[in-house]
């Protein structure tokens, strides 16, 4: 059912824009635009939302708290500073941008797990509290390097920083297409032991999940989702929050239906929700970013309340 | 089954077990009692490897229990440690298929006999008519016997248990230690309890270890441990001693 609801959404996705598109009898002009543009955009709208979702699930099942998301933990924003610094220092090269800021995200994922990270294990205030301190101090380090940066270079850098999809190509489609189905399957194969992990670390390594290995593996994973994403398309925030959630709410807690659930239901996500930037002033645009956000910060408010 | 030999445990440089050795032998229940902070927790995780020794070693089955992976020392010894809450939507059979985990493959789905298992493990508790009831929608002393569901699961042959009676009510006490008593003569499993009720301790288990600031303070039979002396050394109060009339073991009642 995902699976069609996807199919729809992307179709929708590239016959509505400022342009309406029939998907049968185009012009050339038509054509190009559709394979150009609209086509790379949807495809890699749908693969940031699948990457940011998972990654989004993986995290929360990992430190036991359906608050934690990328963008409010701060690894969006340390793969944001990665992809900056290979736009200061390779001229935003395709090879130095998912590079950097898959290390990026990683640096901040270390950084928040250990400053969150108490004797007595970790809480909810700790976790957020490390999330907003990384993000802060990480957003600072960018103006800093924005404002240091030439104009020229700048130029749509604000845009991207809150989640841009209008750049896309299909270089940057293939490159989070791959991170994302190979994301999507690792993280299955570990959602039975993500599934201790979310009742309990030590009922994890009670029950013979070699939770150090786990660790690694999901925090490494979960930078290099992020990072892909972002460097393909800025800070898209809340995807990684609000799916996961919906997805629980659907149909429970299971990591093995909520990652590969939440990859459809993300993918949807994001092209819908850029469908809606693209369409809803135009023929001017929203940052996508935008729109999650507004959507997001609510349901986290929510949840935040809930707990 | 599980052996310990002069194990120490430190935290930093403070020692919290120094110099236990016992021998946990088959269908043998072990009663683990003393003051609260005298070790007791930190022995058990220690015996599970949790938790490292820095001095002496643990031998399972014959073999160094450092020298097991996780998977496989959790085939072998289940643990009912003091449930935390999850922020999860948990259903009490998913909580009780994760004792599953350790027997089926890592990665897939849990077989028939999986489900068979947990569920005969749910009936075993009384908990048969909250299969499909989340966990966070249960009392204290349910979510208690969900613990022990899960242990017993695993059919692991050793149980270690961290008070696994603290929030029960007499009913399922009782049946807590049947089913522990059970296991071991049925399965030739072997359990180690944590107990502060010294009676339940009296009544069920074959040897008791009496802790006292990490230091093995006696260690044998029911009615060598539980005398006046050691209670009143150890717990710092006065007993009275006489014989359940029911049973003929060992009965302790605290003077106020």
């Amino acid at each position: 059912m995902l699976i069609v609801a996807l199919a729809a959404t992307l179709a929708a996705g590239i016959s509505v824009g400022s342009e309406r598109l029939s998907l049968f009898d185009l012009t050339e002009s038509q054509r190009a635009i559709l394979f150009d543009i609209r086509l790379p955009r949807v495809l890699l709208g749908a693969c940031v939302g699948a990457s940011l979702a998972i990654a989004g699930a993986a995290l929360q099942a990992l430190l036991r708290n359906p608050l934690a998301e990328p963008y409010l933990l701060g690894v969006s924003n340390g793969a944001a500073l990665g992809t900056m610094l290979a736009f200061v220092f390779f001229e935003g090269s395709s090879f130095a941008r998912p590079i950097l800021a898959f290390a990026g995200a990683g640096v901040a994922t270390f950084a928040v797990y250990q400053m969150a990270r108490s004797r007595t294990g970790m809480n909810v205030e700790r976790l957020v509290l490390s999330g907003v301190i990384v993000t802060t101090f990480l957003s600072s380090i960018i103006v800093l390097l924005t404002s240091v940066l030439e104009a020229a270079k700048l130029r749509g850098f604000t845009f991207w920083l809150l989640g841009d999809l209008s750049q896309a190509t299909y270089e940057g489609f293939y490159l989070t297409f791959a991170a994302a189905t190979v994301g999507t399957i690792v993280l299955s194969s570990q959602a039975r032991a993500l599934n201790l992990m979310m009742i309990g670390e030590r009922d994890a390594l009670d029950f013979g999940v070699e939770v150090g290995r786990v660790r690694l593996i999901i925090f490494g994973l979960a930078s290099l989702l992020v990072g892909t994403a972002v460097a393909a398309s800025g800070s898209v925030g809340y995807v990684g929050l609000i799916v996961p959630h919906l997805v629980r709410l659907a149909i429970g807690s299971d990591n093995r239906m909520v990652v590969p659930l939440s990859a459809f239901a993300g993918a949807i996500f994001v092209v819908l929700a850029d469908t809606v930037a693209r369409t809803a002033i135009s023929p001017r645009e929203l940052p996508v970013g935008a729109i999650t956000a507004l959507v997001g910060a609510p349901v986290f408010i929510y949840l935040l309340r809930r707990n | 089954m599980l052996s310990a030999y002069e194990i120490s445990i430190s935290y930093g440089n403070r020692d919290v077990v120094r110099g236990v050795s016992f021998d946990l032998r088959e269908r043998r229940i072990i009663a683990l009692i003393g003051p609260n902070g005298a070790g007791k927790t930190t022995l058990i995780k220690a015996l599970n490897g949790t938790v490292p020794v820095s001095n002496g070693s643990i031998d399972l089955d014959g073999r160094r229990l450092d020298s097991y992976s996780r998977r496989e020392i959790a085939q072998r010894i289940a643990v009912v440690a003091q449930e935390n809450e999850t922020k999860f939507p948990v259903t009490v059979l998913e909580y009780v298929l994760a004792g599953r985990f350790a027997s089926g493959s890592a990665f897939g789905w849990e077989s028939e006999s999986d489900i068979s298992i947990a569920n005969e493990a749910i009936s075993k508790c009384d908990l048969v008519k909250f299969g499909g009831r989340l966990m966070n929608e249960l009392s204290g002393g349910e979510r208690q016997r969900v613990v022990l569901a899960r242990a017993l699961a695993t059919n692991a042959r050793i149980l270690l248990l961290d008070e696994p009676t603290a929030n029960l009510d007499l009913e399922h006490q009782a049946m807590m230690f049947r089913l522990v008593r059970e296991r071991c003569q049925t399965c030739r499993a072997a359990a180690m309890v944590i107990t502060h009720d010294l009676n339940l301790a009296a009544e069920f288990a074959d040897e008791v270890i009496l802790l006292k600031n990490g230091q093995m303070f006696s260690y044998g039979g029911p009615e060598d441990v539980l005398t006046e002396r050691n209670l009143n050394e150890v717990y710092n109060v006065q007993v009275l001693l006489d014989e359940n009339p029911a049973s003929g073991k060992v009965r302790v009642t605290t003077i106020f």
